[in-house]
């Protein structure tokens, strides 16, 4: 195959499976455009942070955090915080993203949560190659973010439709994913450890302190689980 | 802030997100075989981030005032239904961004 309809491919493959990331990225990063534009600051802000950080919920952390005193050391432990999710995805995606050369690169770089999302659950047919594939899930995301952020800052004052909700759809997206990898597996462990681990901590710290203990919830009980040998069982089968 | 303080601090921000995507990586190469357990988690993680990502996205609902999670609650029952229904991945968020949408705007 040459490497042009390689490319073509991989990219018909793709474009599909990011439309709901278009919407949503659009929409969001437009949001993202206008609070930073709302916080005073030049439109170039928005679209720089969404290029270089391309994290959505630390870029609206970041905007705050360029308001208060200086204390690079704060930023740094809330960027850790905020996005310690990150390592559970690069441990998912170890093998597949390993496989794909100098692309790898980027990959992990755009690995966002809706990369993520859609590159370690897609079903890449055969005849796809699948670096290339993942290639342009993350760099299609990565455009839609920035396009985002940048109209958002230059025209957000102009927007006049009622897009009150049309966040929603991040959650939604996040909730078919869920659902579609619930009706796949064979058991339901992982995913309610999933669900009720984060809960509990949501419910008990609050929206402001539950992600870090969340995830290392998640993750000791993951662990625990793997020990226990007729569990191991189940897992395997 | 100065300049200087902006372009540290969001320095800062961009060297720590890229610490938490490339870790994994430096830490498992693809010149070592990987862990068994860490093989383990890449498998199980998966479905456990994503209830995880659920709930992150619904974290600032409250049950005690404003809309009390209402139109959080039906919008993913219908999405529920709809999925497992049709098992269309666009049409389940379609249907259940344009209910949210519907209910936020006019009901509540």
């Amino acid at each position: 195959m040459k490497r042009k309809e390689l490319l073509y491919l991989a990219f018909k493959a793709a474009f599909p499976k990011t439309i709901p990331i278009l919407t949503g990225f659009m929409f969001v990063g437009a949001a993202y455009g206008i609070f930073m534009q709302s916080l005073g600051f030049h439109p170039l802000y928005a679209t720089l942070m969404s290029l270089l950080i391309f994290a959505g919920s630390m870029e609206f952390v970041a905007g705050h955090l360029l308001l208060v005193a200086f204390n690079p050391i704060n930023a740094a432990f809330l960027t850790l915080i905020l996005n310690s999710r990150h390592l559970f995805y690069g441990v998912s995606l170890l093998d597949k993203y390993n496989a794909t050369g100098a692309k790898k690169y980027y990959l992990i770089f755009g690995m966002c949560d809706e990369s993520f999302a859609i590159n370690s659950t897609a079903r890449i047919p055969k005849h796809i190659d699948k670096g290339w594939f993942m290639f342009f899930v993350t760099l299609l995301n990565h455009i839609y973010w920035v396009l985002g952020a940048t109209i958002g800052g230059l025209f957000g004052a102009y927007i006049t439709f009622n897009t009150e909700g049309l966040e929603f759809v991040m959650t939604a997206l996040f909730t078919v994913i869920f659902l579609d990898q619930w009706l796949q597996e064979e058991n339901h462990q992982s995913s309610i450890v999933g669900i009720g681990g984060s809960l509990l901590c949501l419910v008990l710290l609050g929206p402001d302190h539950f992600i870090l203990p969340s995830l290392v919830v998640i993750l000791s009980t993951l662990i625990l689980m793997k020990k226990s040998p007729e569990k191991r069982e189940v897992l395997e089968q | 802030m100065t300049m200087t303080q902006e372009i540290m601090t969001l320095g800062v921000i961009v060297l720590v997100t890229m610490f938490t995507r490339f870790l994994p990586f430096i830490i498992f190469s693809s010149s070592r075989p990987t862990p068994d357990y860490v093989q383990y988690l890449g498998k199980v993680l998966p479905s456990a981030v994503f209830g995880f990502l659920v709930i992150y996205c619904l974290r600032d609902v409250t049950f005690y005032s404003g809309t009390r999670g209402i139109p959080e609650i039906i919008s993913i029952a219908i999405i529920a239904m709809i999925h497992f229904w049709r098992k269309n991945m666009l049409l389940s968020i379609a249907v259940g961004t344009i209910s949210y949408m519907v209910f936020i705007q006019l009901f509540f």
